[in-house]
């Protein structure tokens, strides 16, 4: 009689079966990589789900120019000890190209523009699926979301167009232009990703531990002071012992006040906090109601 | 812990989404900001008290007209068991949102407004559970303080849905009395309802036995992806990648691959990278076999005790989904486990009425919604079970060859 399989065990065969559907129903997929805890967790995934082969598609990131130096560091690191191919492409050279207009404001954010970027290199690469970390647990757009998302020659999501997504049968035919986003980690909460790394004992940023950091205290949030953010008159900035709950842009995401140094002590201050991921880290949400609804309809991941 | 997938049907009106409001609510899974952002939309559409129902409405159309148009997945978990909740719209023409909610859920909660008694949804939601074979129903019996917690009116919608349980053969059915508002019955035992002596719903849901719904003896692998490193210390590796929808795989087993069947035996079964003694369903995993034989995506590894069907001509009650109808000799793509082959859809044998199960001939097209018993042909053999025998391989979708739309979700026979 088999031994009883545990939830993460569960998870993780739903998310492999995933990965193996994406490398054999399309062409030329590619793992959208940002060196965030999700997407670490998907490179796990994906080792996992082609071993003993090499993973069957490149790591790609779209770099804002506004990221974490640990986490570029990291990525670097990561792609070459697994001898993946990295392909980086900037927001910062679509800007250039494309004569697109920079935010403005305190914590003026890259984060819509990259969009234009990811689509550019969707269109070089004739990226036909491109598999991204989005669980969701995270906002209620994606609690909406198929784990195989059809997006049209804009990248855009029409949620009223949606398919049917019934047992594990996957459907990921497109017209030419068209390409689907791909969220294995669908079904994962924020807990069982921090389980799962736990479990597998995969190395992370060191950001998402404590360290002392300079940061702008701008109501509940801590932001890192960077060149990226405007630092005002009368602005508090202070020295706190800080780490990421998330990891997303210097302008958008905010760190938590923490002395969690190891991942057990993670674990067990999300268990005790009482707000949610998004709540306590995306500055970025908190415009509107429907924000990331939006942004996915124009075509952000 | 293990994991539980449930789906919740019913309507705003019978209290679904305050149902799911509260089972996240009382076990602590609904954080400080999530909830100010529902206190702000309540004050916004002018209720005073926190309204739960809208902490599941996701998109901005559903959260104006207060209604959910789409499946929603929710999560929560207590120190037994992770849920994922499926929240799936109860009106007749959201039938095919139920039936992808209710394809993945090994348990259904069906909400009964106990004013109301059982009603023609009611029997819908039955019907469509029976229909995707979920194995375990749960009425709860809501809104029972809008009826002073009678114990009388409880007992006769027993009598009453018992019926309709026993004329649609599902095995499994709970009955509880609750109130979703008030939280009656939900975690803690109600005050209220001292003559009901049955469990709360959270203690049903975190331990009713799921593991004998996975199927250990009819062995089924399809295979997904072949891995083939050619580097120089693995140059004749050759691992077929795939999941264990059902049974067990080991190592000598006696295998034949079909469509084609070709014998050979297991060499190795791997689950990520490290050899196994057997691999079982849900895992995925990778068989190697001792012949090199030419095996795809799509062929179906089997063990020589339980051969499933292989045939190009396949009867099927199918959801159709699409909002072009579903004519005689229009052609699909069939999509079973990793397989897809084109077909025609020859005959639409009879329509079944989904609120009553009456059978309907002489039907000339399908519409949205509409379930319908269908003959197929395929363009080459396809390997499947009848759904009501191996739930885990008997499901399959249509897609339209041009739209590329998925148009149908199959339960073949």
């Amino acid at each position: 009689m088999p031994s009883k399989l545990d939830y993460l065990d569960l998870l993780e065969a739903e998310s492999i079966h995933i990965m193996r559907e994406v490398a054999g129903q399309f062409e030329r997929p590619a793992l959208l990589f940002s060196g965030g805890k999700d997407s670490i967790t998907l490179v796990q995934l994906a080792l996992k789900a082609f071993k003993p082969g090499k993973i069957p598609f490149p790591l790609v990131h779209i770099d804002t120019g506004h990221n974490f130096p640990e986490a570029l560091e990291y990525r670097d690191r990561l792609a070459n000890e697994l001898g993946a191919k990295l392909i980086v492409r900037n927001v910062e050279d679509t800007i250039k190209a494309k004569g697109l207009k920079e935010p403005v404001g305190k914590f003026a954010s890259r984060n819509a523009l990259q969009s234009y970027t990811l689509l550019d290199t969707i269109e070089e690469f004739g990226f036909d699926a491109c598999i991204g970390g989005a669980r969701r647990d995270e906002e209620k757009a994606r609690a909406k979301e198929r784990i195989f998302s059809v997006r049209d020659e804009f990248g855009q999501w029409d949620p009223k167009k949606q398919r049917p997504e019934l047992w594990n049968l996957y459907n990921g035919k497109i017209s030419k232009g068209e390409n689907v986003r791909v969220f294995p980690i669908s079904n994962w909460v924020e807990l069982d990703v921090w389980n799962y790394i736990k479990r597998e004992g995969v190395e992370l940023p060191s950001i998402y531990f404590t360290h002392e950091r300079e940061v702008l205290v701008y109501g509940e949030h801590l932001v890192s002071t960077s060149p990226f953010i405007r630092i005002d008159e009368g602005d508090v900035i202070e020295k706190r012992h800080v780490r990421y709950r998330t990891v997303g842009d210097m302008t958008c995401t905010a760190a938590v006040e923490s002395t969690a140094s190891n991942i057990d002590d993670i674990i067990s201050e999300i268990n005790r906090t009482n707000i949610s991921e998004r709540g306590e880290t995306r500055i970025d949400d908190q415009v509107s109601e429907a924000a990331m609804e939006d942004r996915k309809k124009n075509g952000y991941f | 812990m293990d994991l539980l997938r449930f789906i919740t049907a019913g309507s705003v009106d019978d209290g679904k989404s305050t149902l799911i409001g509260r089972l996240l609510y009382d076990t602590d899974s609904i954080k400080v900001d999530q909830l100010a952002t529902i206190q702000k939309q309540s004050k916004n559409k002018g209720e005073g008290e926190i309204d739960l129902a809208l902490f599941t409405d996701g998109l901005r159309a559903e959260r104006e007209q207060g209604i959910t148009i789409d499946v929603a997945y929710k999560y929560f978990n207590t120190e037994k068991r992770k849920f994922i909740i499926a929240d799936a719209p109860g009106h007749i023409q959201y039938t095919r949102n139920m039936v992808t909610g209710a394809s993945n859920s090994d348990l259904i909660i069906i909400l009964i407004d106990a004013r109301l008694g059982v009603i023609e949804q009611t029997r819908r939601h039955s019907i469509i559970a029976s229909l995707l074979q979920i194995p375990h129903v749960v009425v709860t019996i809501n809104k029972m303080d809008m009826v002073d917690f009678s114990e009388e009116v409880y007992n006769n919608i027993v009598i009453e849905y018992s019926k309709i349980a026993k004329q649609l053969n599902i095995k499994d059915v709970t009955f509880i009395p609750i109130s979703a508002l008030n939280g009656d019955n939900i975690v803690t035992p109600s005050e209220n309802t001292p003559w009901f002596k049955g469990e709360t719903l959270l203690h049903l849901l975190e331990n009713i036995n799921i593991s004998n719904d996975i199927n250990l003896t009819d062995s089924r692998f399809p295979v997904q992806y072949v891995i083939r490193p050619q580097s120089d210390d693995l140059h004749d590796y050759r691992g077929y990648a795939g999941k264990v929808v059902s049974g067990t795989y080991k190592r000598g087993d006696k295998v034949t691959v079909l469509p084609d069947g070709i014998d050979s035996v297991i060499e190795a079964v791997e689950v990520h990278g490290e050899e196994v003694e057997e691999a079982f369903a849900p895992q995925s995993a990778v068989i190697r076999l001792k012949d090199d034989i030419d095996i795809n995506r799509g062929d179906m590894i089997v063990t020589k005790n339980s051969i499933p069907k292989v045939s190009q001509d396949i009867e099927a009650t199918l959801c159709w989904m699409d909002s072009r109808p579903l004519v005689p000799g229009n052609k699909y793509l069939l999509q079973v486990q990793s397989k897809r082959v084109r077909c025609i859809v020859k005959e639409i044998n009879f329509k079944l009425d989904v609120n009553t199960l009456e059978r309907q001939d002489n039907i000339e097209q399908a519409g949205l919604n509409d379930v319908v018993h269908v003959t197929l042909k395929t363009a080459s053999p396809i390997v499947f079970d009848s759904y009501n025998a191996i739930r885990a391989n008997g499901g399959a979708i249509l897609i339209d060859e041009t739209a590329h739309t998925t148009v149908a979700g199959c339960m073949l026979q």
